[in-house]
């Protein structure tokens, strides 16, 4: 490849470092938000007995690859998704008329978006692992991080469609409440699904469900995931990741600035 | 610095004498290489309108070329198709020598753009903007570290350089964005408005850094504005766009000779009555009807207004005032389209040269 073109993907990484960093607020509501969820509801609901736990898991640690993979998905969207404020704020232009090619411009954002959101993701994996959520050895840590990156980049490629298709913020909201989070509660994020005929039906045509429940049989262990086979949900879940980028990358490249 | 000027100054002659002499000469052996952008049957249509249309045009090497057109003429449309943000809808390009559609990626080593709208992110600081635009076009580092200090010393932005361009002046943004046009030496930059609501003192030094870039860099120079003093300062030759369609394209001091060598303007009580007089006279090279006054292409200026308040008596038609002065770009603007740049496009109609028309809103 050529020197400019790795240019490209390393402007397009470290402006988003940047601007992550420079973003105080920003910080703080991804992390602290997650962690509220996962403190807050997690306290609140390990009081009454859920079904379909398995034995000797707590609530709050069936919760914790949930509330990581929640995190890991926003910020990835969002990363994605701020494509069009590049877009409306013009620098979009500039980038798209400088001597290189979309896809490094694309390969850049969605590993900016991806880092930053994996940072977070990482974040709050080890407070919940601080908190005693149990690691099931080292295989299941690898294949949790394997998990982690997959959503993330998942969800960049996400956010990149939907930047192609809106023209600007006021339908995200709706897609974030009509969309997102449906899914997210249907995909055994925050209580097990496995128990209900209905639930589990629906949630095998979820993505997001096998996103999660792929990330915690990797984290606490296979016994406590519905899809038993680590394979298949790993297989699953990059195939979802390589579409959602094959579609956001030309929808992005067929955009005019 | 000082010794360089006069060399380059010449050195500019030098490329309009040969200019000259190729255009004389080789008027028909399809010489191509000092023209450096040459637009063929350029056309854009978007759903409904047709925003350029069939524009054909060419650019010489070292020229200031001002594109000049009403609200909604097509000007940044022009812009985007040979910047490659826009694909034409019919026609082409090339610029140094390179075709707009199948040759993108050299068109775009060759070109530096300043958009109409801003185009920098305002989060993050002056350097680090230029630094990220150096890399992309491939800039080693030496090289990236000699050319942000000179492009910061052009536009007099050191002192701001960390800071972060949220906290710029507007000036200072626009002034940030066009020393980034120049940051990879392109061979022809493209100012779409540069100098959209500045103030007087800021617009002066953008016009200076233009002037020096072009003489001393041999930068070509594509720029539009709505301000007619700053095409006059700036320009060798100007084209005037409107509804699409190149109305006239020429030599400034053509254009303005082609208006009448003096301009004079006058009201009166009954402007119809006065017009249909003075139409008779053949030593009127033009005249134009607009709101409340009459403009006359004259040579001679001073000696005609007597001539014409006698005539003006004649027929019982009481001048108002009158004036001479020398032709400015607003009257060549004014007579080809048929109103001045600033009129609203509501009063399309009152120059009368121009069917009205309606068109989408722009903005
Ligand atoms: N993306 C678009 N979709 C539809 N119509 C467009 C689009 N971009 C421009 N137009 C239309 O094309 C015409 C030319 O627009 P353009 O921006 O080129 O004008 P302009 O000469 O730059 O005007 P201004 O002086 O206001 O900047 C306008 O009627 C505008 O509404
Ligand atoms: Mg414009």
């Amino acid at each position: 490849m050529k020197t400019a073109e790795l240019q490209a993907i390393y402007v397009m990484w470290i402006r988003q470092m940047k601007k992550f960093v420079r973003s105080k607020s920003r910080i703080v509501v991804t992390i602290v938000q997650p962690l509220f969820f996962l403190f807050i509801l997690g306290a609140g609901f390990s009081s009454i007995s859920m079904p379909g736990l398995g034995e000797n898991v707590e609530f709050i640690h069936f919760f914790a690859p949930g509330i990581v993979a929640m995190s890991i998905l926003f910020s990835s969207m969002f990363a994605g998704i701020s494509v069009l404020w590049d877009k409306q704020f013009g620098f979009l232009q500039e980038v798209l008329v400088a001597p290189v090619s979309r896809i490094s411009i694309i390969i850049g954002r969605t590993l900016g978006g991806a880092t930053t959101a994996l940072i977070q993701g990482f974040i709050i994996l080890f407070i919940a692992i601080g908190i005693g959520t149990p690691i099931s050895g080292v295989t299941g840590f690898i294949l949790t991080i394997i998990f982690m990156i997959l959503i993330s980049f998942s969800a960049v490629g996400f956010g990149l469609i939907l930047a192609s298709k809106m023209q600007d913020f006021q339908s995200f909201p709706i897609i974030m409440n009509l969309i997102i989070m449906p899914l997210l509660f249907l995909s055994s994020a925050f209580f097990p699904v496995s128990e209900n005929e209905t639930l589990l039906t629906i949630a095998y045509f979820n993505p997001l469900f096998y996103m999660v429940d792929g990330l915690r049989g990797s984290m606490l262990g296979i016994d406590n995931s519905v899809i038993q086979n680590p394979l298949l949900s790993l297989g699953i879940v990059s195939t979802i990741c390589i579409v959602m980028l094959l579609i956001g990358s030309y929808l992005f490249s067929k955009s005019e600035a | 610095m000082k010794l360089k000027k006069p060399l380059l100054y010449y050195n500019k002659h030098i490329d309009r004498f040969i200019n000259k002499i190729r255009i004389t000469k080789n008027k028909y052996s399809g010489e191509k290489n000092l023209d450096i952008i040459k637009i063929t049957n350029l056309t854009k249509k978007f759903d409904k309108i047709t925003a350029v249309e069939k524009v054909s045009f060419v650019v010489k090497k070292g020229e200031v070329f001002g594109f000049l057109g009403p609200n909604g003429a097509g000007k940044t449309t022009t812009i985007k198709m040979l910047t490659t943000l826009l694909n034409p809808t019919e026609g082409t390009a090339t610029i140094a020598g390179y075709d707009i559609i199948k040759q993108r990626n050299q068109v775009r080593k060759n070109i530096g753009i300043v958009f109409q709208e801003p185009a920098i992110d305002t989060d993050l600081t002056g350097e680090e903007n230029l630094e990220y635009h150096a890399r992309m076009y491939g800039m080693n580092k030496d090289e990236r570290k000699k050319r942000i200090e000179e492009i910061l010393d052009l536009v007099d932005l050191q002192e701001k350089r960390k800071v972060l361009v949220k906290n710029y002046s507007g000036g200072m943004k626009r002034r940030l964005e066009i020393a980034r046009g120049l940051m990879h030496y392109p061979t022809v930059l493209f100012l779409d408005e540069p100098t959209l609501g500045l103030d007087a003192q800021t617009r002066r030094a953008i016009w200076e850094y233009i002037k020096k870039m072009n003489k001393e860099g041999q930068t070509t120079i594509f720029l539009t504005t709505h301000y007619m003093d700053e095409a006059d300062y700036l320009c060798d030759r100007v084209g005037i766009i409107d509804h699409g369609k190149i109305l006239i394209l020429d030599d400034i001091s053509n254009l303005k000779n082609s208006v009448g060598r003096d301009v004079i303007t006058l009201a009166c009580d009954d402007l119809n009555k006065l017009r249909n007089k003075l139409e008779e006279k053949n030593w009127i090279s033009k005249i134009k009807q607009h709101e409340t006054t009459l403009t006359l292409g004259v040579e001679k200026g001073d000696e005609k207004i007597p001539i014409i308040i006698e005539i003006a008596q004649k027929i019982n038609v009481k001048i108002k005032s009158i004036s001479v002065r020398k032709p400015t770009l607003d009257d060549v603007f004014l007579s080809y389209t048929g109103r001045t740049i600033r009129d609203d496009e509501q009063k399309n109609n009152l120059g009368n040269s121009m069917p009205p028309r309606s068109r989408g809103g722009h903005h």
